[in-house]
């Protein structure tokens, strides 16, 4: 009796694996998908060599003048790196660089520890960071006393200038966003009214108009004689426009947790306070991680609109340098310098933010 | 007790406040010598508007300067939306495509022009490619009779000629029918089950009713063609260059949030629904069309209006590049003008506001209509 030996499995089909098989499943798996394939290469092949041969291989990064692009057909960096500076400072005196340098070390290494999973302190250090390290860096930008020589908001600029709007910003615009959010959610009618035009109110209208109403409007509320710093107008004009934002988000996260939730921490005895702090806000707030980082993201961005009322953050600091005689015909060069700067910062949020909804993600969600 | 004591404090709080700023604001008005009150509005504006769809010129008052400025913004905002959906929808269904390099494509799409602020995107439209195009003279030309310049895009514009409106009565009737036709079709779908070629016919009607009057009325339209005199174009329609930089940085911006919320729409649905339609014996394309999108329209509209009354809301960056909208054209011009700082911008956010709110009382009754259907 011979014994049944079944014939060894063939191998699949060369065009079924590898390398061949990707491209049939995924660029050729019909003709309305071949078409469509074709036509993407086609459109990568149009676009892709001339914006490298653009930015890289014609284009020019050494020299100091205007002469040094003469005859380069791609990008003229020469242009961004002659002005980095200013676009990085403003017209903040150049010797006192390094208070900004600072400022923003002192920060860097303040926040390492947060992201150091042994570290013990977390909680006390951002409170520190939170409470204390904005009234350094304002002693650092500012200056006026220690010996530094005191340098007026109306010198601040570039870069610099973004990092701090959107900072205060974001420190202002979350804790306000929760207030205005349980104050939504309250059931004392009055409270609830109040927060309800409030976020309606601001939600509704344009920033734009909001930094126009705090250039032109404000001076007329205030008692004749106060005087009002610009950037700070501009500061409290954008965190009460973004906290606004900021209370819907939240308030969606608060109306996701479970009843049962805050019955519990009723039964247990927690007053309003800390049942909020202790039970509620933790939860809420983790579940809405990205609605807040979209909320930042919005506001980093609505940075730039601080050039309409006369301020000098990176965007208007770059448009500004477009006037200059010496180079002009090079805002194509400062713009996309200008959008990768901006375009980093925002693809970097949104991308933390996606790990930190991983890592926070405890097997609530469905 | 306690929240009564509270909410007492809040008011006598914001009272104050109240009180506070409108004693300072009068104070300050008077000191400015500046009086309170729209009669302003009937003034006489003594500027010109780069462009308007009213006439408009300096003798108009400054009411009709709010005018021009407003009707401005709402087509900025029109034609925006009306772009921005159509790249949002091709670009969410891309992103899901099954084809490798097409939904690559839409994904750098959208993540590219989302994370990039728009007034940035306005500003390079604006200043770096469509102002250093070339001057009339050597404009490019795509096709016979479309220019593009430095002075704007130059479009052959229609003219109706008598008996045109025979065609737009035709249309009308087409349309009304179409619904008609409809309505009958759904319901004796209803009662027997049996189907009717409602999307042919409602096409054929809409495309033959008003092609058969044109014909008839002898073809009342013709083009009024661009053509290209000594130093400049004449005839046809122009789009001005503010405006055309404007709709391209509106259109792509808010089309990438756009295709997000479509492909969430999508992906909302979960592929149950669908194993669930096939196992019916639905073709793929009625599941679509049946189960899928009605699903994940749901998800989807709710997110489309909140980005149309963004488009709409941003549309106010038109200030940066000179487009004479509401904010540029009544909350700059006519303010800097007048000096009527509290009522002109108090005009201009109810405006906004007026917007913002129709649109979200639409949205609350649309989520309660569809909550309906929920079970």
């Amino acid at each position: 009796m011979t014994e049944h030996t079944p014939h060894p499995d063939l191998a699949p089909p060369a065009s079924a694996v590898g390398f061949v098989g990707w491209l049939r499943s995924n660029l050729f798996s019909s003709p309305w998908n071949t078409v469509l394939s074709l036509f993407s290469i086609y459109i990568l092949y149009l676009a892709i060599p001339p914006i490298i041969s653009w930015a890289f291989l014609e284009s020019t990064w050494i020299g100091d003048t205007r002469e040094a692009c003469a005859d380069t057909a791609g990008a003229c960096w020469v242009f961004v790196k002659v002005r980095m500076d200013q676009f990085m400072y403003g017209f903040y005196p150049e010797s006192e660089y390094w208070r900004i340098n600072l400022a923003f070390g002192l920060l860097i290494v303040l926040g390492i520890p947060l992201f150091i999973k042994r570290f013990q302190h977390k909680g006390k250090l951002a409170a520190f960071i939170l409470v204390f390290y904005p009234i350094i860096a304002f002693q650092l930008f500012s200056g006026g006393n220690f010996g530094l020589e005191h340098v007026e908001t109306s010198r601040w600029g570039g870069l610099s200038l973004t990092l701090v709007l959107a900072g205060v910003g974001i420190v202002a615009s979350l804790p306000l966003g929760v207030v205005l959010a349980l104050g939504r959610r309250s059931q004392m009618p009055i409270v609830k009214s109040v927060c309800v035009v409030f976020i309606e109110f601001w939600r509704g209208v344009p920033l734009i108009t909001v930094l126009f109403m705090s250039s032109v409007m404000l001076p007329l509320f205030l008692p004749e004689g106060t005087n009002f710093d610009k950037l700070l107008r501009a500061m409290i004009g954008i965190a009460l426009f973004q906290s606004a934002y900021m209370a819907e988000v939240v308030r969606g996260g608060l109306a996701a947790i479970p009843k049962g939730q805050y019955e519990a921490a009723e039964a247990l005895g927690l007053s309003y306070w800390k049942s909020m702090g202790l039970i509620i806000l933790p939860q809420a707030l983790k579940l809405v991680i990205p609605g807040i980082v979209n909320t930042f993201i919005a506001l980093f961005k609505d940075t730039t609109l601080v050039l309409i009322i006369g301020l000098f953050d990176l965007l208007a600091i770059i448009q500004q340098a477009f006037a200059d005689p010496d180079w002009l015909g090079f805002s194509i060069e400062g713009y996309v310098f200008a959008a990768s700067i901006f375009w980093i910062f925002c693809f970097g949020m949104s991308r933390y933010s996606m790990a930190l909804e991983k890592k926070l993600h405890t097997g609530h969600a469905r | 007790m306690r929240s009564l004591f509270f909410q007492i404090l809040l008011v006598a709080g914001i009272g104050f406040f109240g009180y506070t700023i409108f004693q300072n604001t009068l104070h300050n008005l008077e000191q400015r010598g500046i009086s309170t009150g729209f009669g302003f509005l009937d003034n006489e504006a003594g500027f010109g508007i780069l462009m308007t769809l009213v006439p408009f010129d300096e003798t108009y008052t400054y009411g009709r300067t709010f005018l021009v400025g407003l009707l401005n913004t709402l087509l900025v905002a029109a034609l925006g939306i009306f772009f921005a959906t159509v790249i949002g929808f091709v670009m969410g269904v891309a992103r899901l495509s099954k084809n490798w390099i097409v939904s690559r494509l839409a994904t750098v799409y959208i993540e590219v022009f989302r994370n990039i602020p728009l007034l940035l995107q306005i500003m390079f439209w604006y200043f770096a490619v469509l102002r250093p195009l070339p001057g009339p003279r050597q404009s490019i030309k795509m096709g016979e009779s479309v220019f593009l310049n430095n002075r704007g895009l130059y479009l052959p514009s229609p003219v109706y000629e008598q008996g045109f409106w025979l065609v737009m009565v035709a249309l009308a009737l087409a349309i009304v029918a179409s619904i008609l036709i409809a309505r009958w079709a759904h319901q004796r779908q209803e009662k027997t089950g049996q189907q009717f070629h409602t999307v042919l016919v409602a096409l054929s009607l809409i495309i033959g009713l008003p092609l058969l009057a044109f014909l008839l009325a002898g073809m009342p339209l013709s083009w009024n063609m661009p053509e290209l005199q000594r130093f400049n174009l004449t005839g046809g329609m122009v789009v001005i260059p503010e405006l055309a930089a404007l709709l391209t940085a509106l259109s792509i911006y808010t089309g990438a949030f756009i295709a997000e919320a479509v492909r969430s729409g999508i992906l909302a649905v979960s592929h149950g629904q669908t194993e669930a339609a096939y196992a019916l014996g639905l073709r793929p394309g009625t599941t679509l069309r049946l189960v899928i999108i009605p699903q994940a329209l749901r998800v989807i509209i709710p997110q489309l209006t909140s980005q149309y009354l963004n488009l709409t809301k941003n549309s106010s960056l038109a200030t940066a590049i000179g487009y004479p909208d509401l904010v540029a054209v009544f909350a700059g011009t006519t303010l800097n003008q007048t000096g009527q700082a509290v009522e002109v911008i108090a005009m201009t956010m109810a405006v906004y506001l007026v917007i913002s709110l129709g649109i979200s009382m639409f949205m609350n009754w649309y989520n309660k209509r569809i909550q309906l259907v929920e079970r």
